[in-house]
């Protein structure tokens, strides 16, 4: 096919190109204003609801806000963060997957019967947790992309299913436990602080780079660039935000003088690079930009000789294979894996916390970052209950009042966007 | 006349037990605008996604540059130079102008995408089809007004080294002005070359742009004409009956 652009009028006319976004910094702030009534939220509501938990369970209870609580919050969201961030994949597209907890429960029950079971190294189990959760993702896409079931009804299904699968991989319902250091170690064990600190510093200096490398390919194409300001502040409030957790995170929390207990979680750099990632491959590829276009407009991707069907397998495998990641930190936290790996209210918890990030249910919108920012708020609400000491019953209220508060969010923004154009 | 850039023979297209396109026969010259013409329901549209390869024709031959070809998605029409602007717009509303214009056939370095490139020949592509309406190539499609949507749908069809821009009523849902604009692009567009299929309701907008005016009738071609050897009245006969004086379909024993 021609891949060559010709601009059919060749008048030799000068493209007056904006230097910058005329208004400058007053002009930012208020273009941003506007999106924001106009509906597109983005990180807001997510970025307030952690400020406003922060300070309620402070209030209510002071170890809330305690180095040692930071470490545990960290830990305690890294499986529903994971599965949420594969989530964000199939939600994009405008579909659910009700399965991927008990699939993350699957997967896990793989790594611990290769583990415990049969002695195999932590990279087999590993490698063959993830690709039995790239198999079930196959299997899903399959039905729902190839078949044309309804995915609400093919991931229903698989998730009578594979809560059956998991009970029979665990003989009715023993518990296998986790042993392996490099598995436990996950979710576990914290990094040395100088670690915690020179990847603090990595991730700062690297944003900072691709920042000013993609201003400066634009200026010299004449394209518009952002103002300084807004570059500075976005580099400066990574760097202050990175600093602070990392410093906090480095504070002796051993109240014990015999050991130390002190670093930064080990799930934390995994997710993260599991967030630069699939970023990375939404934003960036070719790939990626057609998931939003599938999630936005279907038959406008299918016009413009996008493979629809295999997109939208492929947003499945991703849900399934991170739904496996999600299973295998969940076993480390726990130390073993069980058949409520998975289950009970981890998919909802997952789900939720897309959506309060602030990816759309009616997909064409949503960002892997959400699952962090919507998992972190979760884990922030299920733990700070906890330590208030309300009960299940709170609990479940609470998380389901917040997903209900996320979800009229999203469709509030919609109507705004709608009504805007 | 010199060798047809499109040449359709004897297309029959049925959905199910319908039979929308009955032996159809079509041509469209190079540098002119070929205006496509019929009553709601006569089968345009459904003409036009076979030519882009949305729906496969049952039989018949298709006909680039006199070769025959097989055109069985869009992006084999694509790779021919045919570039349909849809009636239902294909955009998608969650992505940007410039996005939309690159949509399943990005530019690259590498494997990530080179969004430099691409917005600024999007820039430089709307520039010329003189657009001063949008204010950035990074807005989302789903903030333009109907006509700016049409003229982004029309620029991302003349993006690509085209040679055959077929559109569906373009101006159906625009203003005068807007679609005074939209009718001056398509002359344009034929001036510079490329074969233009016009689909359109509006005589006036046919007769003002047009070389040569095709018209179906209940999924049949009645009669391919150049514009200057046929009247207002002549054309509106031939969309309601198939028939005017020695023009249109024989006779109707057939098809009833
Ligand atoms: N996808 C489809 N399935 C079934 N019938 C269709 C489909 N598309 C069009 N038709 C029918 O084909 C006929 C021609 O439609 P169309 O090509 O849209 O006409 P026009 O564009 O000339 O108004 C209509 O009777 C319409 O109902
Ligand atoms: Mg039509």
């Amino acid at each position: 096919m021609s891949a060559t652009t010709t601009n059919p009028f060749k008048t030799g006319q000068k493209i007056a190109v904006p230097a910058k976004d005329d208004g400058g910094l007053w002009g930012y702030l208020r273009n941003y204003g506007q999106r924001v009534r106009g509906g597109d939220m983005g990180a807001l509501p997510a970025v307030l609801g952690l400020i406003v938990l922060s300070i309620i369970f402070s209030v209510a209870r002071p170890s809330f806000f305690t180095p040692a609580n930071f470490a545990n919050l960290l830990t305690q969201a890294g499986p529903i963060v994971v599965i949420g961030m594969g989530l964000v994949f199939v939600l994009l597209l405008g579909e659910i997957d009700l399965s991927a907890g008990f699939a993350s429960g699957v997967c896990a029950a793989v790594l611990a019967i290769l583990l415990t079971t049969h002695g195999y190294p932590w990279y087999v189990g590993v490698a063959a947790a993830i690709v039995t959760g790239v198999v079930i993702g196959l299997l899903l896409g399959f039905l729902v992309a190839k078949v044309g079931i309804p995915s609400f009804v093919v991931t229903l299904a698989a998730f009578l299913g594979f809560q059956g699968v998991v009970l029979w991989l665990l003989d009715e319902g023993t518990n296998i436990s986790v042993r392996n250091d490099v598995i436990i170690s996950l979710e576990n064990e914290y990094m040395p602080p100088l670690v915690g600190w020179a990847l603090a510093a990595l991730m700062v200096l690297g944003f900072a780079a691709t920042q000013l490398i993609q201003q400066r390919n634009r200026r010299r194409r004449g394209l518009p660039v952002l103002l300084w300001q807004v570059v500075a502040f976005r580099v400066v409030g990574l760097a202050v935000l990175v600093g602070i957790a990392v410093a906090v995170l480095n504070e002796e929390r051993s109240r014990n003088a015999l050991f130390s207990l002190k670093g930064v979680p080990i799930v934390v750099p995994v997710v993260g690079v599991l967030l630069l990632l699939w970023t990375f491959v939404l934003r960036r590829t070719a790939f990626g930009r057609h998931i939003y276009a599938v999630g936005g407009n279907r038959e406008a991707a299918r016009r413009a000789g996008i493979a629809v069907d295999r997109i939208r397998i492929s947003a499945f495998v991703i849900c399934s294979a991170m739904a496996a990641v999600g299973g295998i930190l969940a076993a480390s936290m726990a130390r073993s894996v069980d058949p409520n790996t998975g289950g009970s209210n981890v998919l909802l918890y997952a789900v939720a916390a897309a959506v309060i990030g602030g990816t759309s249910l009616f997909g064409g919108k949503g960002r892997v970052l959400d699952a962090v920012l919507g998992g972190l708020v979760i884990t922030m609400i299920i733990n700070g209950m906890g330590l208030v000491g309300w009960s299940s019953a709170y609990k479940y209220v609470a998380t389901g009042i917040v997903l209900l508060l996320a979800a009229s969010v999203d469709a509030f923004s919609r109507r705004r966007a709608a009504a805007s154009s | 006349m010199g060798t047809p850039l499109l040449e359709l023979r004897g297309i029959n297209k049925s959905f199910g037990p319908v039979q929308v396109l009955r032996d159809v026969a079509f041509q469209v010259h190079p540098g002119e605008v070929t205006a496509l013409v019929g009553d709601n329901g006569a089968g345009k549209s459904t003409l036009v996604k076979c030519i882009g390869g949305i729906y496969p024709s049952d039989s018949g031959e298709y006909l680039m540059e006199g070769k025959p070809v097989h055109v069985h998605n869009p992006r084999d029409a694509a790779s021919h130079g045919v570039e349909i602007v849809y009636q239902d717009l294909a955009l998608c509303d969650n992505l940007d102008i410039v996005q939309n214009m690159f949509l399943g056939r990005e530019k690259k370095s590498g494997m990530i995408l080179d969004e430099p490139t691409m917005e600024q020949l999007a820039q430089q592509t709307l520039a010329s089809l003189s657009v001063r309406t949008v204010k950035s190539v990074r807005q989302q499609v789903s903030s333009l007004s109907g006509g700016q949507r049409q003229t982004v749908a029309i620029a991302k069809a003349v993006l690509w080294n085209s040679k055959l821009v077929i559109l569906d009523e373009p101006t159906a849902a625009l203003g005068v002005a807007q679609t005074q604009q939209v009718l001056e692009l398509v002359r344009r567009l034929a001036d510079n070359g490329l074969a233009v299929v016009l689909i359109s309701h509006n005589m006036n907008d046919v007769f003002a742009v047009s070389d040569r005016i095709a018209m179906l009738y209940l999924g049949r071609m009645a009669a391919q004409v150049k514009t200057s050897d046929v009247t207002h009245s002549q054309v509106v006969e031939l969309i309601t009956s198939g028939r005017s004086g020695t023009l249109g379909l024989a006779e109707e024993g057939a098809a009833a």
